[in-house]
Parts: structure tokens; C-alpha cells; sequence
């Protein structure tokens, strides 16, 4: 008793003179991460104190899906943090027109801007200002396992538009193989589909042109051509028996214990996928292969089949912040931390030139998807905001099941984003 | 005559100067306001907001300013998922009222008895009750699970093949309810175990050398005395359905298709999942009314007549 007395009274006294010393302190919320991701934060945030004396950087977790109900309401109150976690897109927008964000354009180091690919940076920029920075962009793949598919007799190769990769699918069937794993009890990954079948069949614009009511918004022929494509796979029923009633996690796992030949999923999965497997270890690397969204032979407007789907994420930055704050955000995404995350195989790094420090060879080969992609579009359950994103993932999961058909599903998405 | 009857005869001064002396007043004024604080500030002043909210088109940020009248509660009565969502609460309450009271009523009579073996039965029966509703969610999506759960192994038993209950639209509502009669029986049967404790042993001893059988002694005796006790348990079995919501999330997330929504799970999954703090609101507010008018019709109808 008298010992954990003492011990008490001396952390509170190096707490206190902690604080004193402090002037500034910077706070940075984010979403629940794994221990590594959570050491490589605190690893920038003790360098950048050691560098700026008087500064406290503190980094708080929450899980994910608490972090988007609580933020609303945090960034009301006197306790929202200086920096915070973004998907960038719609909700930055959002955030913008209620005051909570700041712009840091000018207060970023010189030519610090230009180190980052503009395609990243706009998705923190609202009508021309700058309201945060990237940190990593993710894409959505197919993970295939080479040993099924290769039972299956399936050239992996040979998959180049939707319907080579239908017949995959059938091929798989055929030979009694799973084809797909799926999450369908989250929803979202059923999205993916549906959102790159969009993109594919629309282009670059289409999310932007529905946005602004071109051509009936979200009601727009790409649309309903992306959910009657997912239709024509669904109609296989391609997917684990039960997959709507599974969990994100759980099919990840599965997908890691070679019960499926494909998986559409972010490159972000390539770690907690072997951690979720039954043995720990997943798939060893030669087994796995990812292979790039299917193009579509007959898109209603060309552009789409280079463009790729995925999460630019990164960090905002509040109006209470101060101007150390963005010193630090700067400080956190420069190339040398850039560098190291790629490195450790923590994130595909965005700054430029900054992912050459990684040996992954599918977060190479997905750093090279992204250089190489016409366009890169954000997830649209992320991109387009709360209400309208839970309708997209409602749909696709509705499509899935053929309880709607693909003109109602377009025109649910374009009534949730008509009352967003 | 009673001692309440008795005050409400005096005048109100000599009430004032009597309560003053026996210490009611105290008593209150010590014990109400941290009850009445906490009442106004964590029930009363949220519900007023909520109320004013719902006329508004809001996400959560900034203050609500895009007034949009009734809309939102239109939009409400006009949603299909909506609809499922009401028939489903009221499927519950029918299931609680029709299944799982009988249940709970007929495990009480047989084990209301003191003895150490029904202690032993009493205690496994209320386990469900006291397990979180999160974790028995969780427990049950195992049991339903297709590829190893015990609803797996008895289909296959069966030669029935894969069954996945939770994916299908027309079977995860019946797993819901399978789960909430489990989840809450042993609190009703509680309830009426300590009721049947107390009905006056020499009138079950007195009807049975008139000759009655046990049924006639459960019907004729057993149930008149307890009626209250039941009658507060249907009132706790309608109001907990109309609040029905964390066995369901883990289960099924209000899935597949937004086929197993009750109420409350609608207003999260569109309102606040979504940030539809308006809608949301509105969705509230139907809530709170309901359970209100359910509430006090109950009282002034059942309440009383079981009192009677």
C-alpha cells in the first residue's frame, strides 16, 4: 500500500512537471491501430518533441466505427483534438461548411506541398483550400490464392475485363472450388463491386457528374450498367454459402485459410489477414498474387478502365489547432517517416518517391497501380458521406442478394444523396 | 381506512405542519433533487432536443439550421424498412406475450418451491438474464453459424445440408426471437416465483381437500393471486420489446437486406450510423410516443383491473 502510495505520488509529480514544462500540447486522435502502427506514431511524435521543446504530442485511439459516431459531436465541444484521422472526400466537405477545419496551406513549410501528389492533396482541398495532407493511399484488389486457382485450371493472367473473370469464377465452380470470399454481413465489401463497376462503366467524372445532377445523378446509365454487372456475377453465386451473414474479419480470415480463390479487398489486409487466419500465419507470399479490378469491354463512357478504386486517408486539422500542429502534420509525412512506414510494411507511403524503401512485393506492385492509374477514386461509402455511403453498402449487399434490381438500387442511392 | 386517506382529510395547513414534523419534508428535499437533477438533465432536457431536432435536415455538425418541417417524419412513415421494423417490434411483443410469459409462468409453478435442487434449476434458468446482451448476441451468431455452429451440426444431422439461418431474410427474424425469449424468461419466471411464494399456502391446502386437481389449483388459486405480478411482467415484456437492440446487432446487424430491424436498431442504423441526427430524432420521438401511449393505456386499462 505504502509502495503503490509512493509510486502514485511520483507519477503524479512527473505528470505535473511534465505539463509544466510543456507550453504546447498537440493533440492527435485517431482510429484504433495495431501495436506497430501504434509504435511508429509514437516513435514521430517523440521525435518531433525532441526537436521542439515545449511541445507535448499526445495521440489518442478509438475503434473504428465509435470514431465516427463520436467525432460530430467531439469536434463541438472544447475537447476536439488539433488533428484528426480523415477518409478525406464528402465528410472534409461537410466538416468545412460547419467551421471545424482550418486551412494550412499557408502555414505548411516551403515546397512542402509539392512532395505530395496532387491527386491526394485534393482530397483534403475544399474550393481550392487545403484542410489537411494525405498520409497513405490504399486500392482494392483481387487477392487471389494461386493454389486453387491453379487446381481450378485459372490463368490468372488471362483476367483482363469482367467477363474472363466471370468465366474464372464458373471455371472455379466447376471444378469445386469456393471462388470468392466475401464479407457480407459488413456490407462495405460488397461496395467495392458496385463502386468500381461504376467507375469502370462511367469514368473518372462519374461520381463527380452525379454529385452535381448530371445526367440524373446517381439514377445515370453507369449506374445501373454497375449493378447489373454485379447482378451477372451474383447470379453465379460465387461467394461462400452463409457470406452475407460474415463478418469482414471473419471472411479475411477464411480468405487466409485457402477457403475461397479470391477476395476483393484493400492491400491494407495483407497483415491482419494472416493474423485473423486459423494457424496465425495465413498464406505464405508465393501462394498469394493480386490482380487488378477486371476492366469492362463495353463501358457506357470510356476512361474508367484505368482509373483505380481505393482510400487516400490522411489527417484534418481543427480551427482550434495551433500553427505547432501543422508543424507536426508536416513533420509526420515527411519523406524520412514516409519512408520508414513503407519500410516497416505499415502503409503504402504517398509522398513522392518516398516507396522505394519497401520490399512487399504486392505494396509495390499496388504503388504502382495507384502512379499508374488514370484516376483514383476514393471508397464512395467514404467519399460521399455517412448517410449516402451506408446506402451504396445497403444496396450492394441488396444487389447481392437479388432482393432490388439495379434501377432501384441506383435510384435509392440518388434519393439518399437528394435528402444527405 | 388507511393512513393516506386519512391525511388527505386533514386541511393543508395542518397536512404542511404534519409532514413537516414527521420529516416527509426532509426527506424530500434530500432525496428528490439529485433523482429529479439527473432526470431533467439526462432524460427530460435530451428528449426536448430531440423533439426540436427532428424538424430539422441535420448531420451533427454545427447547429441545425436547414428547417425542414414535418419532412422527416414523413420520410419515416413512408419507409418500407420502417414498416418491417414496426412489424418486427410488434412480433416481438407478440412472441414475449404469447411464448415467453406461458413459459416463464409454467417453469415458476414447477420450481417456486424452496428446495436446493429447484435453487439449482432458479439459478440456471436466470443465467440467460444476467449474461450481457452484447455477449449473448455474440454467442447465439455461433450457434447459428452455418459452417460450425450447433444449428449446423443438428441440420447436417438431418442430412439437410448447409443452413445458414442468420443469411436468410425469412429465418433470421425467427433466431432473433429465439434468442430474446431465452435471453428474458428467467426474469419473468423470477418475477412469478416471487409472487407464487406468497400466495396463502392454506388456501391451496383448502382447495385441495375440496378436491381440486393441480390444474384447478394453478387456475382457480394460483394464477387469480398472481395476477398482478403478471400483469407488471406483460407491461415489462411490451416496454422491453419496444426496446429491443443490442442482442440484435451482433446477430445480425439488422440484416440480410434490413429484414431483422426492430425500432430502436433502425433509428442507429439510419440515424446515427449515418448521420441523420434529424431523421434520427424524429424516429425517437415516434419511439418515445408509443412507448408512452403504451405505457399509460396499460396502466390506466390492465394495471388497475389486475389490482381490482
Amino acid at each position: 500500500m505504502k509502495y503503490s502510495a509512493a509510486a502514485l505520488a511520483a507519477a503524479i509529480a512527473a505528470v505535473s512537471g511534465h505539463a509544466a514544462l510543456a507550453q504546447t500540447q498537440i493533440n492527435v486522435l485517431r482510429v484504433a491501430v495495431n501495436p506497430e502502427q501504434e509504435q511508429y506514431l509514437e516513435k514521430i511524435a517523440t521525435d518531433f518533441e525532441a526537436q521542439n521543446e515545449g511541445v507535448d504530442v499526445i495521440f489518442e485511439y478509438v475503434a473504428n466505427e465509435a470514431y465516427k459516431a463520436r467525432l460530430p459531436t467531439l469536434l463541438q465541444s472544447d475537447a476536439r483534438p488539433d488533428i484528426f484521422y480523415s477518409w478525406g472526400g464528402q465528410t472534409v466537405v461537410e466538416q468545412v461548411e460547419a467551421g471545424f477545419l482550418q486551412p494550412i496551406g499557408d502555414l505548411l513549410p516551403q515546397g512542402f506541398r509539392e512532395t505530395l501528389p496532387q491527386a491526394g492533396l485534393q482530397a483534403y482541398e475544399v474550393e481550392g483550400q487545403l484542410y489537411g495532407l494525405p498520409q497513405y493511399a490504399t486500392e482494392v484488389v483481387f487477392w487471389a490464392n494461386k493454389a486453387l486457382t491453379d487446381q481450378a485450371g485459372i490463368d490468372l493472367d488471362a483476367i483482363k475485363t469482367w467477363d474472363d473473370f466471370l468465366q474464372a469464377v464458373q471455371t472455379a465452380k466447376d471444378a469445386g472450388v469456393t471462388p470468392i470470399i466475401a464479407g457480407g454481413q459488413d456490407k462495405w465489401p460488397l461496395h467495392f463491386y458496385w463502386s468500381y463497376l461504376a467507375l469502370r462503366h462511367g469514368g473518372p467524372t462519374v461520381v463527380t457528374d452525379a454529385m452535381s445532377g448530371e445526367n440524373g445523378g446517381f439514377t445515370a446509365e453507369p449506374f445501373v450498367a454497375a449493378g447489373r454487372d454485379f447482378q451477372r456475377l451474383t447470379e453465379l453465386e460465387p461467394f461462400q454459402p452463409g457470406y452475407i451473414s460474415t463478418t469482414y474479419e471473419t471472411a479475411s480470415g477464411m480468405f487466409a485459410d485457402g477457403a475461397g480463390a479470391f477476395h476483393l479487398m484493400g492491400d491494407w489486409d495483407y497483415l491482419p489477414m494472416r493474423e485473423r487466419s486459423t494457424s496465425g500465419q495465413g498464406l505464405p507470399d508465393d501462394q498469394l498474387a493480386i490482380i487488378s479490378f477486371p476492366a469492362v469491354a463495353d463501358p457506357v463512357a470510356e476512361g474508367g478502365n484505368d482509373a483505380t478504386l481505393g482510400g487516400i486517408n490522411g489527417w484534418a486539422v481543427t480551427n482550434s489547432a495551433e500553427p505547432e500542429a501543422v508543424a507536426f502534420l508536416a513533420f509526420m509525412m515527411n519523406a524520412e517517416n514516409q519512408r520508414e512506414a513503407g519500410r516497416q510494411q505499415l502503409f503504402i507511403p504517398i509522398a513522392e518517391g518516398t516507396s522505394d524503401g519497401m520490399d512487399n512485393p504486392f505494396f509495390i506492385q499496388v504503388a504502382q497501380n495507384i502512379a499508374d492509374s488514370s484516376f483514383h477514386q476514393i471508397f464512395l461509402d467514404q467519399f460521399l458521406g455517412a448517410s449516402v455511403g451506408a446506402t451504396i453498402n445497403d444496396i450492394s449487399a441488396d444487389l447481392a442478394q437479388d432482393a432490388i434490381t439495379p434501377e432501384d438500387a441506383a435510384a435509392q442511392v440518388q434519393e439518399a444523396w437528394d435528402f444527405r | 381506512m388507511t393512513l393516506a386517506d386519512a391525511d388527505r382529510r386533514l386541511p393543508a395547513s395542518a397536512r404542511w405542519r404534519r409532514a413537516v414534523s414527521n420529516g416527509r419534508i426532509t426527506a424530500v428535499l434530500i432525496l428528490l433533487p439529485p433523482a429529479l437533477i439527473l432526470f431533467t438533465l439526462f432524460v427530460t432536457l435530451p428528449l426536448g432536443e430531440s423533439a426540436w431536432f427532428s424538424f430539422f435536415n441535420w448531420n451533427g455538425y454545427g447547429t441545425p439550421s436547414d428547417f425542414v418541417g414535418t419532412s422527416n417524419y414523413e420520410r419515416i412513415l413512408g419507409h418500407s424498412i420502417f414498416h418491417t421494423a414496426v412489424g418486427n417490434t410488434l412480433k416481438i411483443v407478440a412472441v414475449s406475450l404469447l411464448v415467453q410469459m406461458p413459459l416463464a409462468l409454467f417453469l415458476a409453478l414447477l420450481i417456486h418451491r424452496k428446495t436446493p435442487t429447484n435453487a439449482v434449476f432458479r439459478l440456471v434458468f436466470f443465467l440467460p438474464y444476467i449474461l450481457a446482451e452484447v455477449a449473448a448476441g455474440l454467442i447465439w451468431s455461433f450457434v447459428f453459424d452455418g459452417n460450425y455452429g450447433v444449428t449446423a451440426s443438428i441440420a447436417q444431422g438431418f442430412g439437410l445440408g448447409e443452413v445458414f439461418i442468420l443469411s436468410n431474410p425469412d429465418w433470421a427474424f425467427m433466431a432473433i426471437m429465439t434468442v430474446i425469449v431465452w435471453k428474458y424468461f428467467g426474469f419473468h419466471m423470477m418475477i412469478y416465483i416471487a409472487a407464487l411464494q406468497s400466495v396463502p399456502q392454506d388456501q391451496i391446502e383448502a382447495a385441495r381437500i375440496e378436491g381440486a386437481s393441480r390444474l384447478q389449483v394453478v387456475r382457480y388459486v394460483q394464477v387469480p393471486h398472481i395476477r398482478p405480478a403478471i400483469a407488471v411482467s406483460a407491461f415489462f415484456a411490451i416496454i422491453g420489446a419496444l426496446q429491443v437492440f443490442d442482442v440484435i446487432i451482433p446477430l445480425t446487424n439488422g440484416g440480410p437486406s434490413n429484414q431483422t430491424h426492430t425500432i430502436v436498431t433502425y433509428l442507429y442504423t439510419f440515424g446515427l450510423t449515418r448521420l441523420n441526427i434529424g431523421f434520427g430524432s424524429a424516429v425517437g420521438v415516434i419511439l418515445f410516443v408509443g412507448a408512452v401511449t403504451v405505457a399509460v393505456f396499460y396502466q390506466r386499462i390492465f394495471m388497475k383491473r389486475a389490482e381490482a
